[in-house]
């Protein structure tokens, strides 16, 4: 690869920073609204990637460096994993109650 | 010379016309437009030796009339047919994703390609993790089967798509262990690299490294023909069941996405069988280090030659791989969706992760039973050696070293840690590992 | 012919820096449309694509390990996984539950005010000035795997607690390394394994009425 083109930084932090932001807005706001079970979980691997993003961009830009890679890695590890847990009781849930509606499961309400 | 001749990358020989910035993206245009033509042909050609090979095999001729005596031109005409077609969709499905979904296959399909090392040297992208990177994008071609088969709104397309992302994910796993297994023995996960290892006599080739590789390249293969859904386990589009799975409401264009996205994938599965198992573009007769070697030398048309040989070589082992599966397509019956789920998570799971433990143990009982690093003494055959200890061969990975190397070649080179003599921490870190504990990395390590 | 170098050149340029614009863009926009698509597939295959633009994103970072983790893991596992609990909770074939519209709305200002914040704080901070150790330092000259994507042996160095730079200049005191975490880590993935497979397990469901299992067991008998 052309070093010349391969070590000039393509775009400045904040890009990532901004992107990282919506990324995470994004899946506040999706958690908070969906109704849908399954949706909520997609808002929370949002939320991770806007994480994520800024982890590696730390990582590109300050001295932060290939630490950065390591623990985006450990994030994406742990997602999947609490995706498989989630869907899981995502299941359980619909065998009860025969819905995935977030807003059915007030057994505990008083 | 002329330059065109004499530069040994596309890049390089841009670079004598243009700036530097507009070489790379000139070059990276190429690159694309050339695995896209590769990506293009090769479909037409395997879905007219895949009818030969089922006539054959069913005792019949298979297409004989168009373009001549083999029917050579059955596909093309099938194609125009296709592009003809009307583009239906059905009215329960769902529109946006039913038209979204062959091109997600196909483009998943088409970037697996990227990786692929054609020979010494030519790659549309040397990536330092190109066997991982090979591994998740062709992970996100069943994302697209099960979009298809949802939005389809139809029964059988959903049983389709609910089939293959049960079977691919469960696949996925000893696939990609299985994978690991020549990436364990050899030390890195570049394709180029493993190709470049296993150059010399065909025992150099990692399938010939231990006995864990060599369960592990028909595990793999076993593997990869499920998860390109090829029969025995081409679950997902059961004719017989299912109508035609997950494309069963598509037609004309739309339609042949998924088929060429198919037939590429087969060819991609053994493209990694071959670079990782095979000895990539080598020969295996010894030629790379006796003949090979002296063209590369030589540079200008000599290097071009030697590499166009490569890519020969290359192409032709994954055409052979493609045609054993086509033998299995046409000679086994399929298998039920239990059976399938059976064969991978009891049987081929447990074997592939035997296979990986077995792997990583194999130096250190080689070293501690025979005090060499391989079984196999160094022979003298052709003025090259067989059974040269990986750590010994003309290639050893992570070590730069000086080649005929054009610019691409040169970003290939993963710049790893190499230290020096006169480095204290490493030559701490070198000192215990060289003896005892696995003996191929510590000799990688000092014989930089 | 030389002013159509220069174009190229300039073309070329733009392409290089472009590409991060693009899968910036991409990524915003469909994490968007996650938030204001209705239907659950449709939200799969947005959320696919945003995840997929991120990968984009690490890779123009020189991050190419985690881009090729995020598209196995992300994309190929855990959204495979997530259409597949889709298409077994679904209870009608394009599923669509409906915020009501008042809680879109308070959501929706609730998330502008938090982006606010966010950017606000974020973009607030000159991190040149503030962390003057930058890229050009950390990926030195001559050596510098990680400013061509190459991080594979440079982040298995850093699980075993070193790093190529320590190796280089032989200021070697290794640190604890990852070792650690990526132990509990996968501890951590087998335990929810385990207990992913003993909450999904099939159950008997749980019968709204008697008169409906009645009529089960009498179909069973028939």
């Amino acid at each position: 690869m052309n070093p010349e083109l391969s070590t000039a930084a393509p775009a400045d932090l904040n890009l990532y920073l901004f992107v990282a932001a919506v990324l995470f807005v994004s899946g506040i706001v999706c958690m908070a609204t969906k109704r849908n079970g399954i949706g909520v979980l997609m808002g929370v691997e949002l939320v991770l990637n806007g994480a994520n993003l800024n982890f590696i961009a730390f990582g590109r830009f300050t001295k932060l460096g290939i630490d950065g890679h390591v623990l985006s890695l450990f994030v994406i590890v742990l997602a999947a994993a609490e995706a498989a847990i989630a869907l899981a009781i995502a299941l359980n849930f619909y065998n009860n109650h025969l819905s995935i509606d977030v807003d059915r499961a007030d057994s505990l309400s008083g | 010379m002329t330059p065109v001749l004499a530069a040994s990358s596309i890049l390089e020989l841009l670079q004598q016309y243009l700036s530097p910035n507009a070489a790379y993206l000139l070059a990276a245009v190429l690159h694309a437009a050339l695995v896209l033509g590769f990506f293009g042909v090769a479909p037409l050609i395997y879905i007219w030796l895949e009818r030969k090979v089922a006539g054959r095999i069913q005792d019949r001729l298979g297409p004989t009339r168009v373009g001549g005596k083999f029917g050579w031109l059955q596909t093309l005409a099938d194609g125009i047919k296709l592009i003809q077609k009307e583009d239906l969709c059905p009215e329960a499905a769902d529109r946006m994703l039913f038209r979204m979904s062959p091109y997600l296959v196909f483009v998943a399909s088409f970037a697996a390609f990227l990786v692929l090392p054609w020979a010494d040297g030519w790659i549309a992208q040397n990536l330092d993790i190109g066997l991982f990177f090979m591994l998740a994008i062709m992970s996100l071609e069943v994302m697209g089967v099960i979009l298809a088969g949802y939005s389809s709104g139809s029964k059988w397309a959903l049983f389709g798509g609910m089939r293959e992302a049960a079977q691919v994910v469960s696949y996925e796993i000893p696939m990609a262990i299985c994978a690991l297994v020549p990436v364990t023995a050899a030390g890195t996960l570049s394709l180029m690299d493993l190709g470049r290892i296993q150059s010399g006599p065909f025992l150099n080739w990692m399938i010939f490294h231990d006995p864990f590789c060599f369960i592990a390249f028909f595990v793999y293969f076993v593997v990869a023909t499920a998860s390109v859904k090829r029969a025995p386990f081409d679950l997902a589009e059961a004719e017989s069941e299912l109508v035609a799975g997950f494309h069963t409401e598509y037609s004309g264009i739309r339609w042949s996405y998924f088929f060429m996205a198919e037939y590429a994938s087969m060819f991609a599965v053994s493209g990694v069988a071959t670079a990782l198992f095979l000895g990539g573009w080598n020969t295996g007769l010894g030629l790379e280090e006796t003949v090979l070697a002296g063209w590369r030398e030589a540079g200008g048309p000599w290097y071009l030659l030697a590499n166009l040989l490569g890519a020969k070589v290359f192409i032709t082992k994954g055409c052979l791989l493609v045609f054993v599966q086509m033998w299995v397509r046409w000679t086994l019956p399929r298998l039920r969706i239990d059976q399938v789920m059976t064969t991978c998570l009891k049987y081929l799971l447990p074997i592939s992760c035997a296979l990986f433990l077995g792997v990583a143990i194999w130096p250190l009982a080689v070293f501690k039973l025979t005090g060499r690093s391989t079984l196999v003494n160094s022979l003298k055959v052709m003025g090259t050696d067989i059974g040269r200890p990986m750590s010994e061969r003309s290639f050893v990975p992570g070590v730069p070293q000086a080649r005929h190397a054009g610019p691409v070649e040169a970003q290939a080179t993963p710049v790893a840690p190499a230290p020096q003599g006169t480095d204290r921490a490493g030559a701490e870190l070198r000192v215990p590992a060289a003896p005892t504990l696995v003996p191929a990395a510590a000799d990688k390590v000092s014989s930089s | 012919m030389n002013w159509l170098a220069q174009q190229l050149d300039n073309l070329a340029w733009m392409a290089h820096g472009g590409a991060v614009y693009v899968f910036a863009a991409m990524a915003i926009v469909c994490a968007l449309a996650v938030v204001f698509t209705h239907n659950v597939v449709r939200m799969a295959f947005w959320l696919i694509l945003c995840l997929a633009a991120t990968a984009g994103l690490f890779f123009s970072l020189n991050a190419d390990f985690v881009g090729a983790a995020q598209l196995l893991i992300y994309v190929g596992g855990t959204l495979v996984l997530l259409i597949f609990g889709v298409m077994l909770t679904a209870s009608g074939p394009f599923l669509q539950m409906r915020t009501k519209p008042g809680e879109m709305v308070l959501g929706g200002v609730v998330g502008l005010a938090l982006l606010g914040l966010l950017l606000s704080s974020a973009l607030a901070v000159r991190w040149g000035e503030r962390s003057p150790v930058l890229a050009s330092e950390v990926v030195g000259a001559g050596f510098n795997p990680v400013a061509e994507g190459n991080t594979t042996r440079e982040l298995g160095l850093k699980f075993l607690g070193a790093s190529s730079r320590d190796l280089k200049t032989g200021r070697g005191e290794l640190s604890a390394g990852y070792l650690l975490p990526f132990e509990i880590v996968s501890v951590h993935l087998l335990v929810v394994l385990i207990g992913a497979a003993y909450l999904a397990r099939t159950k008997r469901r749980k019968q709204p009425a008697d008169s409906s299992g009645d009529s089960r067991s009498a179909a069973l008998s028939a």
